[in-house]
C-alpha cells in the first residue's frame, strides 16, 4: 500500500515497507484517539443531562401535624409548592404509587403494613428553579413540617463521576496523539539513521539543517495526514454504525451518540499531520546538531 | 613546473596576522585538531590555497588526509588555531552560516556518495536543486555538464547501472555543477582502475585550468607524482611539502 504517488525527484529516498507500517500505525492511533474523543463528548453530554434533569426536581417529606393524615398533608404541601415562583409541577405521590415505586426492591408482602413516607416531587422550571431554601420557606409559611431535598449531594456524585468519565476519555485521547507522535519521532530517528549517507550527502552539497529537516517533516506529515484520514473515516464508520443501530439514544441513554460528534473528529488528519511535523522537525534537528552544536555538548 | 601549481606559501606566524584575501580559497593558521578522548590527529597545520592552484595532499593511511579534509568541508572544527575560507574566518562559525559556503565547494569522494533512487542528471543537478535554482533553468547546464564528463548518453541512468568509472565523473559533474570556487576531492581515483585514474586526472586538471582550486586527498604517491601538481604530505599530524 502507497499512500502517496512515488515522486522519482524526491531527494529522499522512499522505505516503503518501513512507513506503511507506520502508516498503519498512525491510522489505528487516530482511530482509537477519535473513538476516546467521541467518548469524551458524549460521557460530557450524558453527564450534561443527568445534572440538568436532577437540578430541575426535588423531593419534599411532608410529616403530618396531630389530627391531619398524611395523604391530605402531602396535598396541602403539593398546592402550596405549585403556587410558589420557580416550580413548574407538584404532586403529591399516593400511597399507591410509592408502593409501586418500592415493590421491585421490597416485594408484595412487607408493603401493606409497612409505614411509608409522605411525598411530593417537585419539577422545577428549568429557567429559574427554585433553591432548596425557598421551597422550605414557602412550606413553613404555609404551616407545614417538611423537608426538602433537592438531590444536591446525589447531583454532585453523578458529576463528579460524569466529569472523571470525561477526564478520562480525554486523556485516552491524549495518551493516543501522544503515542503517534512518539511513533513518529521513532520513525523518524530511524530514517535519519537509515538515510545518514543520503543526509550527509545533501549537508555536503549545500542544504542546511533545516532544509533537511523539511524534507522529514513533508514526508511525514504527509504520511500522518493520510494514515489520520483513514483513521478517521474508520472511526466515521464505527460511530455512524452505531448511531444508526443505537436507536433514538444514540448508543444507550447513558452514552448518547449524536450524528455532530462526527464534527469533532473531522480535524483528526490536520491534527496528526500537525503532531508528525513537529515530531519529525524536533527529532531531525536533534540528530542533525552540527559541529559548533556537538562541540558545545562536549564542552 | 607550472605556475599554477606553486601557490602553496607555508605560513609563518607573523604572515598569519596579514589581512585576509579573498584570492585564498583556504588558509589555515597553526590548525590542530582531534577527536574527543583522543590524541590530535592534526597539529599546528599551516597551509595557504590561492585561488586557481592545484594541490594533492598525500600520506599514509590514518596520517589525517580525511581529517583535513572534514576540517575544510565544515564537516568539524579545529581545536586550535584559525580555519578561514573564502577569506573569513570560519575557526567558530555558526552551524547555520555553513550550507552557504559549502556551496561555494564542490566535494567528490570515493565512494562517490551519488544518490541511488535519483537518476544522472538528478545527481548532477543536485547542488542547483539545494541552492534554490528551478529546473528550467539548469536543465539545460545540467545536460552540457553530462556531455563534458562524458556520461551524455547516460542521463536516465541510476547510479547502481553506471560503472565505477562512469559514477566517479557523474560525483565530478556534481562537484562542479554549480561553479565552486574550490574542488575537495578524497581519494577520487582509489575505486577505478588506473587507465580511468589517468582520464579523471585529465578532468580534474581541465577543471583547474578554468580557474578552479583544486585539492585532492590520495594515497597514491605515483599518480600525485604523474600530475605535476604540488605536493603536500602528512605525516604524524604535522603538514609538509613534497613527496616523502
Amino acid at each position: 500500500m502507497r499512500l502517496f504517488p512515488r515522486s522519482d525527484t524526491d531527494l529522499l529516498p522512499r522505505e516503503a515497507a518501513g512507513e506503511t507500517w507506520l502508516a498503519a500505525v498512525i491510522a489505528v492511533l487516530c482511530f482509537i484517539a477519535c473513538l476516546a474523543a467521541v467518548g469524551a463528548a458524549s460521557a460530557d453530554r450524558a453527564a450534561q443531562g443527568w445534572a440538568r434533569q436532577l437540578r430541575a426536581e426535588a423531593t419534599v417529606q411532608v410529616r403530618p401535624r396531630v389530627g391531619e393524615t398524611g395523604a391530605t398533608a402531602a396535598a396541602r404541601a403539593a398546592e402550596t409548592l405549585a403556587g410558589t415562583d420557580g416550580v413548574a409541577e407538584a404532586v403529591a405521590l399516593d400511597r399507591k404509587a410509592a408502593e409501586d415505586l418500592l415493590r421491585p426492591w421490597l416485594g408484595e408482602a412487607v408493603l401493606p403494613d409497612m409505614p411509608l413516607p409522605f411525598l411530593v416531587t417537585v419539577r422545577l422550571d428549568p429557567d429559574a428553579p427554585a433553591s432548596a431554601v425557598t421551597l422550605s420557606r414557602a412550606l413553613a409559611t404555609a404551616g407545614l413540617d417538611a423537608s426538602v431535598d433537592d438531590h444536591a449531594q446525589w447531583r454532585g456524585d453523578v458529576e463528579r463521576s460524569a466529569a472523571l468519565i470525561t477526564l478520562m476519555a480525554g486523556f485516552a485521547f491524549l495518551l493516543t496523539a501522544g503515542a503517534a507522535g512518539a511513533a513518529i519521532v521513532y520513525a523518524t530517528r530511524a530514517g535519519l539513521m537509515a538515510r545518514r549517507s543520503v543526509i550527509e550527502t545533501l549537508s555536503l552539497a549545500g542544504a542546511s539543517d533545516s532544509a533537511i529537516a523539511w524534507l522529514f517533516q513533508r514526508r511525514f506529515g504527509l504520511l500522518a495526514a493520510g494514515a489520520g484520514a483513514v483513521g478517521m473515516a474508520l472511526a466515521l464508520l464505527v460511530i455512524g454504525s452505531v448511531r444508526f443501530l443505537g436507536g433514538s439514544d444514540g448508543l444507550v441513554a447513558a452514552l448518547p451518540l449524536t450524528w455532530g460528534d462526527a464534527l469533532i473528529i473531522l480535524p483528526c488528519p490536520l491534527i496528526a499531520a500537525g503532531v508528525a511535523v513537529v515530531s519529525a522537525r524536533l527529532a531531525a534537528l536533534s540528530r542533525l546538531s552540527g559541529p559548533a552544536r556537538r562541540r558545545k555538548r562536549l564542552a | 613546473m607550472p605556475d599554477r601549481f606553486e601557490n602553496l606559501m607555508p605560513l609563518s606566524p607573523r604572515r598569519a596576522a596579514v589581512p585576509l584575501a579573498s584570492s585564498e580559497p583556504v588558509r589555515l593558521e597553526g590548525v590542530g585538531f582531534g577527536y574527543a578522548n583522543r590524541p590530535d590527529v592534526l597539529r599546528d597545520i599551516n597551509l595557504v590555497l590561492t585561488r586557481g592552484s592545484f594541490h594533492f595532499l598525500t600520506g599514509p593511511s590514518g596520517a589525517g588526509k580525511t581529517s583535513l579534509l572534514r576540517l575544510l568541508t565544515l564537516a568539524e572544527r579545529p581545536t586550535a588555531g584559525r580555519l578561514s575560507l573564502f577569506g573569513s574566518d570560519v575557526t567558530g562559525i555558526a552551524d547555520q552560516e555553513v550550507p552557504l559556503l559549502r556551496r561555494r565547494m564542490g566535494m567528490v569522494f570515493q565512494d562517490f556518495r551519488l544518490l541511488d533512487h535519483l537518476d544522472a542528471f538528478e545527481n548532477a543537478a543536485l547542488p542547483l536543486r539545494l541552492a534554490g535554482r528551478r529546473r528550467a533553468e539548469y536543465a539545460d547546464d545540467v545536460r552540457e555538464m553530462l556531455n563534458w564528463v562524458g556520461l551524455g548518453d547516460r542521463i536516465t541512468a541510476r547510479p547502481q547501472a553506471l560503472s565505477g568509472g562512469e559514477q566517479q565523473r557523474l560525483a565530478i559533474a556534481r562537484a562542479v555543477m554549480a561553479g565552486p570556487d574550490l574542488i575537495i576531492a578524497d581519494e577520487p581515483t582509489g575505486s577505478v582502475d588506473p587507465a580511468m585514474a589517468d582520464r579523471l586526472m585529465v578532468l580534474f586538471q581541465s577543471l583547474n585550468r578554468q580557474g578552479t582550486t583544486v585539492l585532492i586527498a590520495s594515497h597514491d604517491e605515483n599518480i600525485a607524482a604523474r600530475s605535476g601538481a604540488t605536493v603536500l604530505r602528512l605525516s604524524g599530524g604535522f603538514l609538509r611539502e613534497g613527496l616523502g
